[in-house]
């Protein structure tokens, strides 16, 4: 029994005169790896932001576990369970690594006195210390978020996002101006990712997800152009045609 | 926004031990016992300044720098209406006390609540607007707040100021203190102020003080990790008030009266700049800047008639050339040893 987790069920986006979603009716079921690709300007961005909450869709409704959250604020969004990364690289900057991830993971916490010291709470310590471990950023706990590399700045993302513990992990281009190593790494990390929990994946890049995932979702112009397998993708005419010179 | 106290640093199991030297590892102990460095200062201020009034002016105004501080260096939110906050305080705890004649324990009290009620209202029309508007509703709030106190002449005096505060013996459970002895007033302003200062530290080495320096970091990325961002800043804004508006009650018992410029957008500005000068985001660096500030204007005043031009120049240079403040800029050049 494998019920679907997320529905996005009509999503429109009207940005004024500009269409970016179109009647993107999708659903993901739970304990899978769910790539969403398509070309430039096919609406993934935008599509990516109403699942994850930052952007409230001009029509449709989004059904979280069954229940509606369209319109829900973007901490909502996280408190129930739905982490993100961004695309653009967005961590605490000056904050220690151990501490932006100890931050992440005191949301866990739904209330906390004004007055406890944070280091009394040593079991976040912890846990940040292993994800860190898990993302293989251990060594930097104690350097300023801003001396990470760039490629370490994204799996510091990650480890942040799955420091709340989500039900559902949203990355957008998780693997956006990596270096091929740095590229591969990160996808051994999000496979590894997917076998606990249900990952949706936005990527422009259509050969990086096919080894991957279990489903594609293929976007164009806004709408939904095809979703199936990976073997479903490979033989859709329409895909092909999309993504014209590419090898699929 | 580049200075970040040591002491917020989260280390698991003891920050790496490396070769430091004597004077790292005495900052780092003052650091971690920062409330207690403060108040040893403190309690040593008035024999280290020309006059005891200064010393009273440097305790009051560091706490209204302290209490600043939180919300624009901790935060990253720049109110230009903080003197709205002082001088409710200050008006509120005068009121109580010429008008109602409440006694002076129960003035406090009065003083910080109607100031953080002040700073509720001013707080949660502001957080709507980020960046420069954020500053720019503050102030306009701020001088309506000056206006409404202006003109309710009645109760607040209006332009003479609120006047007759007279505090002149504080009984302490049986023992009777001098208040109008200016060192006995100085260590009973001081106890006010070390609490507040034990408060600020404990908020700001809690959850919700990592909460904020996240806001203060990356808004988005805070939101996203599930803080309900408009709600922190809220509580920052009204804590905030609360301290300012402390500092401000205890200056009416100082002065024993409320001159109405505790309200004017100059001390809104006067605060802004000893947070700057001292290092915003540090724990010590207001205080710093308050006690620059005033032994600036201090020496200034007796050298030259041109005083405030001394101190623009002062303000200029650190802003170019020490843009992380006195404290700041020590707290950074000892990090890169």
């Amino acid at each position: 029994m494998n019920s679907p987790i997320l529905v996005a069920e009509n999503i429109g986006v009207q940005f004024d005169a500009f269409t970016a979603l179109k009647n993107v009716s999708v659903a993901f079921k739970a304990r899978q790896l769910t790539a969403v690709i398509g070309p430039n300007g096919a609406g993934k961005s935008t599509f990516f932001n109403v699942v994850s909450g930052s952007l409230i869709p001009s029509t449709g409704r989004i059904r979280f576990n069954g229940q509606d959250i369209t319109g829900a604020k973007q901490h909502e969004f996280a408190r129930m369970g739905i982490a993100k990364s961004f695309q653009i690289t967005n961590v605490f900057p000056q904050l220690t690594v151990g501490e932006n991830v100890r931050l992440a993971a005191q949301m866990r916490r739904s209330r906390f006195g004004l007055l406890v010291p944070r280091q009394s709470m040593t079991d976040l310590i912890v846990l940040a210390e292993s994800l860190l471990e898990r993302v293989g950023l251990a060594k930097a706990f104690h350097l300023p978020a801003r001396d990470l590399a760039h490629g370490q700045q994204r799996c510091l993302e990650i480890a942040m996002a799955l420091a709340c513990d989500p039900k559902l992990l949203l990355l957008d281009e998780p693997t956006a101006g990596m270096s091929p190593e740095e590229t591969l790494d990160m996808m051994d990390l999000i496979t590894r990712l997917a076998e606990e929990r249900t990952v949706i994946l936005v990527e422009h890049k259509m050969k990086l997800v096919m080894g991957i995932c279990q489903r594609l979702i293929v976007l164009h112009h806004g709408e939904l152009l095809a979703q199936g397998t990976p073997n479903d993708i490979r033989a859709n005419y329409e895909v092909k045609r999309v993504y014209l010179g590419q090898k699929v | 926004m580049s200075s970040i106290d040591i002491t917020d640093v989260v280390s698991p199991r003891g920050a790496p031990q490396g070769s430091r030297t004597v004077l790292q590892r005495s900052m780092e102990f003052i650091t971690r016992h920062r409330v207690a460095a403060v108040i040893a200062l403190l309690v040593l201020l008035p024999w280290l300044v020309p006059y005891e009034a200064l010393a009273v002016n440097i305790l009051i105004f560091g706490l209204f720098a302290v209490g600043f501080n939180l919300l624009f260096g901790y935060t990253g939110l720049l109110s230009f209406g903080h003197a709205a906050l002082f001088g409710s305080g200050s008006y509120g705890a005068g009121i109580a006390i010429v008008h109602f004649g409440w006694p002076w324990w129960l003035a406090i009290p009065a003083g910080v609540t109607l100031a953080s009620l002040v700073g509720l209202v001013i707080g949660y029309l502001a957080i709507r607007s980020r960046g420069i508007y954020f500053s720019m509703v503050t102030l306009a709030l701020a001088q309506c707040v000056y206006f409404a106190f202006y003109k309710a002449g009645r109760y607040t005096g209006g332009e003479d100021g609120l006047r007759g505060i007279t505090v002149d013996v504080i009984n302490v459970f049986g023992w009777r203190l001098d208040f109008l002895h200016p060192t006995t007033k100085y260590f009973v302003l001081l106890v006010f102020v070390a609490a507040a200062l034990w408060f600020i530290s404990r908020v700001l080495a809690s959850p919700f003080g990592a909460v904020i320096e996240g806001i203060r970091e990356n808004e988005r990325r805070a939101a996203a990790c599930g803080y309900d961002v408009a709600a922190t800043k809220l509580i920052a804004f009204v804590i905030s008030a609360a301290v300012c508006g402390l500092a401000g009650t205890l200056r009416a018992l100082h002065l024993s009266t409320v001159p109405i410029e505790s309200l004017h957008y100059l001390t809104s500005g006067h605060v802004v700049m000893m947070s700057l000068l001292g290092g915003m985001g540090t724990f010590f660096g207001p205080f710093v800047g308050a006690a620059f500030v005033l032994l600036i204007e201090e020496f200034a005043t007796n050298f030259t008639k041109y005083w405030q031009l001394l101190v623009g120049l002062v303000f200029v240079v650190f802003v170019l050339f020490f843009p992380r403040g006195i404290w700041g800029s020590i707290l950074h050049w000892l990090g890169r040893r």
